[in-house]
């Protein structure tokens, strides 16, 4: 077999590791989709990320049918979607539900959104941008975040920690609640990621994530259990007014 | 300790007959196909998006100094910290080192196959450290302390009473046949876990290179919380895993969830670029990311199976391979299971050790049918067969196959033995299905068909011999 | 399960299917050299005499090269190419001159045509062994790609399912055309087995090397079989009916299995 380049003293492992890989690559490999031809590794037009729309999934093209979409893949992800046609609206959704599932105590952090609705419920709220002890956060019965966006074709949230007070408050608390803007909504994965490119062109924040549903496993005998260990149940209350400065 | 093949033969045998085994496979993976069809299906072009896959990935292969490079560079510039391992002994020496210097106690774990390949847990342990698996699946094999028995559903192979009975075994639990009560055992227990360890250790699915960020698939939430509370966050990943483009993940992301567990996106994708970044409320104040080889420039370096490198770990060439449901996880012996494993693991393990998994195929090729990336699956497992032969054939193999050639070559010869074997048939019926029978390996489980009294040939000559 | 469409008789004599599907000159012209794989030649004479059968009665001319062994198959599976090539080579050169070479079994149809050009890459014999692939063809797929043809004038009265040899069905594409000419047997109702693209466990040196793997995968492929109630199986891969016929046998299960060939040439 094809020896291993030895290691020498002196050579780190990043020098090793990148010779072998350049030894590796002068002997060329077949395009998968030429296996018999001598193509140059070259990418093909195809695989442009633009292109990607037309083979993943379809998603509409009007917002209406985007937000449809989102809802009907909440319903399958058995996320709970609430329209509401604005903040005031969104503010007393929450507070149902606090009662509803009697709340005790919730963990927030100090959105334009997140702050109102947060102290509708009138509960004790654990605000995550002072920091917190995990034990404390763990208490909470609920976590309300807001959101980078929605995105349609998959039902998913995407969050990060500028968006969502940190890492841990849209994952700890058994309940996640989001509060999102229509305007936020984007048709597929492409679209959230090219934006977010551009949001933190400055600097990514360290966590950005996709949330698409409670969590769940299937690893006992292959039967949907919700609620693994992230929350067991996922909230979205979409709030139908622009953002502050926006027609 | 036997060899590898030995052990291989007794397990696969052993479970080849084990109905119940059988039947639980089959119950388990029927959901999946059911899932995995319909999402397929609601792809505008499945084949295409495969032919995109499969060209990106061999971008990212090909071009796998590059990438990585970039992806190092970009990482570094955030806080992370990156170890260059080129095989499993200096990722696992980084790890305790770190592990040592920082005065880790207690760690918690989300799921890596990269990790159980280098025996990353055994490394800890022996060190003293406590060592937690929070993945549901993961959490089970290791209180059973046994391995994972499928590289995406650890706990496949295992029914609800026996996770049950674990449970009260090893956790004093009440006895229960509620998925979802077992289910929050295991919750409760992680919780205090994720926020008592010093250290989370994470696999990676992707690393993009564009960004420096890695990129994590999961169901659970544990990975987010083993990545998320303790102070310093471990990645252990392949340097096979390099994505050249953060938007590629638009496309891996679904059908990474498709074909490897039948849905549209997984819960939880999470793209993590550094440490916690000044101003940010939590996170890991360390972020380290491991880079390893082990092995995989070697198969880099062949090129008629460089593309087994694209593979991006979905498991779904195990859901559809009539071995891996027959014999299961645990018969392969190592790591990976089923083809991609029976390709890889003889060039990451030793080639004539472990040649026979690449043996151990009727090459019906639903593998290479089925994968995501188009990787070639089952003319590797033939091409691994050919590398065995040709590095050290096995003597009285080589003399029967020399036969054989020697034989095939010449018709009237052929002919000849034929009507020996005609002619000698009732003999060997005599002694059917016994040890005598030369063609035990068949006639033990299955007849054996009768030689024609007049092959085809003979009845076209006569034929042939009739108008002319 | 896929129902028979009855089709007056009329319409599907064989002459006006011939002059439908092809041009009537080029198609008599065709030149076929039979590929009958040595246990086909040893174990199934039947087939190998039911594809000559259907051919002569669709009014082409049928030829044997006579000195047919084996493919080499066996050897190139187990690692031992120079073996395999040393036997290839002989049917290289005895299909040399043939202009289209029809063969019954999926598996080594598969062998000479997809798998030829790697056991001969960057060796002497390459280029015979690409010029030969283009000219392999596997049964169903000759009478229903090649000549456009599905109905062949058959009766074979019963319910059947179908069996879906492995290199037929990933390495050639056949799919649809074996359902197709099933479809126009008269008289014959095909179902759908739920396993029938899963490998029946054959694969050659496989199944005696690894045989209680072999015949595990047989008895799943079995129950499948029986789970569907069909009086016979059909399939178009010998070496998979000496598996999935022979592990019945064993059980006592057994129920008759027919090469695709000869419910083809049933009338």
């Amino acid at each position: 077999m094809v020896g291993q380049t030895e290691r020498k003293i002196g050579v780190t492992g990043r020098d090793l590791i990148l010779a072998r890989i350049r030894e590796g690559l002068q002997r060329r490999a077949p395009h998968p989709l030429h296996p018999h031809g001598d193509a140059t590794p070259k990418l093909s037009d195809n695989t442009s990320p633009e292109q990607f729309e037309h083979w993943l999934p379809e998603v509409g093209h009007r917002s209406e049918e985007q937000l449809a979409l989102f809802v009907r893949n909440c319903e399958g992800l058995r996320a709970r979607f609430i329209r509401c046609m604005d903040l005031t609206t969104a503010c007393r959704a929450f507070q149902e539900l606090a009662v509803s599932h009697r709340w005790k105590r919730i963990a927030a952090h100090r959105g334009l959104l997140a702050i109102p609705a947060a102290e509708a419920t009138g509960l004790p709220v654990l605000w995550t941008d002072e920091g917190y002890a995990a034990q404390d956060l763990d208490q909470c019965d609920a976590g309300l975040t807001e959101c980078d966006a929605l995105v349609a074709q998959t039902g998913s949230v995407l969050v990060s920690t500028q968006s969502a007070g940190g890492r841990a408050l849209s994952v700890l608390p058994p309940h996640h609640v989001v509060l999102a803007r229509t305007s936020q909504m984007v048709p597929d994965l492409a679209c959230a990621l090219r934006d977010a490119a551009q949001r933190y062109k400055t600097g990514w924040p360290s966590y950005v994530g996709f949330i698409t549903g409670p969590s769940r496993t299937g690893d006992i005998e292959r039967i949907l259990v919700l609620g693994a260990h992230g929350p067991k149940e996922l909230t979205i209350l979409c709030v139908d007014d622009p953002a502050p400065g926006n027609p | 300790m036997s060899a590898p093949v030995v052990d291989f033969h007794k397990m696969s045998d052993r479970y080849s007959a084990d109905l119940r085994h059988r039947a639980l496979i089959q119950k388990a993976l029927g959901a999946y196909y059911v899932k995995r069809d319909e999402f397929k299906s609601r792809f505008q072009s499945w084949p295409e998006a495969r032919n995109v896959a499969a060209s990106i990935k061999y971008d990212a292969v090909n071009h796998l100094d590059d990438y990585l490079v970039e992806f190092v560079e970009k990482a570094e510039a955030r806080g992370t910290k990156v170890c260059w391992a080129p095989g499993a002994d200096e990722a696992r020496a980084y790890i305790v080192n770190l592990a040592r210097s920082r005065g880790v106690r207690s760690i918690i774990k989300s799921k890596t196959m990269t990790g159980e390949e280098i025996h990353l847990n055994e490394a800890l342990e022996a060190e003293g450290l406590e060592v937690v698996e929070s993945d549901l699946g993961e959490y089970i094999v290791q209180l059973r302390e046994e391995p994972p028995y499928h590289i995406v559903f650890p706990a496949m192979h295992l029914t609800r009473g026996e996770i049950s009975d674990l449970f009260h075994e090893k956790l004093g639990t009440a006895a229960t046949d509620s998925p979802e009560e077992l289910t929050m055992i295991a919750r409760d227990v992680m919780r205090r876990k994720y926020r008592e360890a010093d250290m989370g250790i994470s696999g990676a699915n992707f690393a993009v290179a564009e960004t420096g960020q890695i990129s994590i698939t999961e169901n659970e939430g544990n990975a987010r919380l083993t990545t998320s509370l303790p102070k310093i966050h471990v990645a252990i990943v392949g340097i096979e895993k390099v994505l050249p483009k953060l938007e590629d993940l638009a496309l891996f992301l679904p059908m990474l969830a498709t074909s490897g567990a039948g849905q549209p996106l997984t819960c939880y994708n999470s793209l993590i670029g550094g440490p916690r970044q000044p101003g940010e409320v939590d996170g890991p104040e360390e972020f380290h990311v491991v880079l390893l080889d082990n092995r995989r420039t070697q198969i880099l370096a062949d090129p008629e199976q460089r593309d087994t490198l694209s593979c991006i770990r979905c498991g779904a060439c195990l859901n559809v391979c009539p071995i891996f449901k027959n014999v299961g996880g645990h018969s392969y012996g190592t790591t990976y299971q089923g083809p991609i494993g029976s390709v890889i693991t003889p060039h990451l393990r030793g080639l004539q050790s472990w040649k026979h998994l690449s043996s151990a195929s009727s090459l019906c090729g639903a593998c290479t049918e089925t994968c995501p990336v188009k990787i070639n699956l089952h003319h590797h497992l033939l091409q691994n067969r050919r590398n065995a032969v040709q590095e050290k054939p096995t003597a009285w193999e080589q003399v029967l196959f020399r036969g054989f050639a020697f034989l095939m070559r010449r018709p009237t010869l052929f002919k000849l033995a034929a009507r020996f074997g005609f002619l000698a048939e009732p003999l060997r019926r005599a002694v059917d299905r016994t040890p005598l029978d030369p063609l035990f390996a068949w006639t033990q489980s299955r007849a054996f068909p009768p030689l024609a009294a007049e092959p085809f040939s003979a009845w076209w000559a006569k034929r042939r011999g009739k108008s002319a | 399960m896929t129902p028979l469409i009855r089709r007056p008789k009329s319409i599907d004599t064989v002459p006006f299917v011939l002059f439908r599907s092809y041009d009537f000159r080029t198609l008599l012209s065709l030149k076929i050299s039979l590929f009958v794989p040595c246990f086909v030649d040893q174990l199934y004479p039947n087939v190998g005499i039911s594809m000559v059968h259907v051919l002569e009665r669709l009014g082409l001319e049928v030829d044997y090269p006579e000195g047919q062994t084996c493919c080499g198959q066996p050897a190139f599976n187990s690692g031992y190419w120079e073996e395999a090539r040393s036997v290839a080579a002989h049917s290289l050169d005895l299909f040399a001159d043939a202009e289209h070479v029809v063969g019954g079994s999926g598996s080594c149809v598969a062998m000479m045509k997809v798998f030829y050009p790697e056991l001969f890459h960057g060796q002497p014999g390459e280029e015979k062994a690409k010029n030969l692939s283009g000219r392999m063809w596997e049964f169903s797929d000759f009478l229903v790609t090649k000549l456009g043809v599905t109905d062949v004038g058959a009766r074979f009265p019963g319910r059947a399912t179908f069996h879906d040899g492995c290199h037929g069905l990933r390495e050639l594409g056949l799919k649809a055309a074996p359902r197709a000419l099933l479809g126009a047997v008269r008289d014959l109702e095909l179902v759908e087995m739920k396993e029938a693209e899963t490998c029946c466990g054959f694969g050659g040196t496989f199944a005696v090397k690894f045989p209680m793997i072999s015949t595990a995968m047989a008895d799943v492929k079995c129950a499948s079989i029986a789970e569907t109630g069909a009086d016979f199986l059909i399939s178009n891969d010998s070496s998979c009916m000496m598996q999935i016929r022979g592990r019945m046998d064993n059980q006592g299960t057994a129920i008759p299995c027919y090469h695709l060939a000869e419910v083809l040439a049933a009338q």
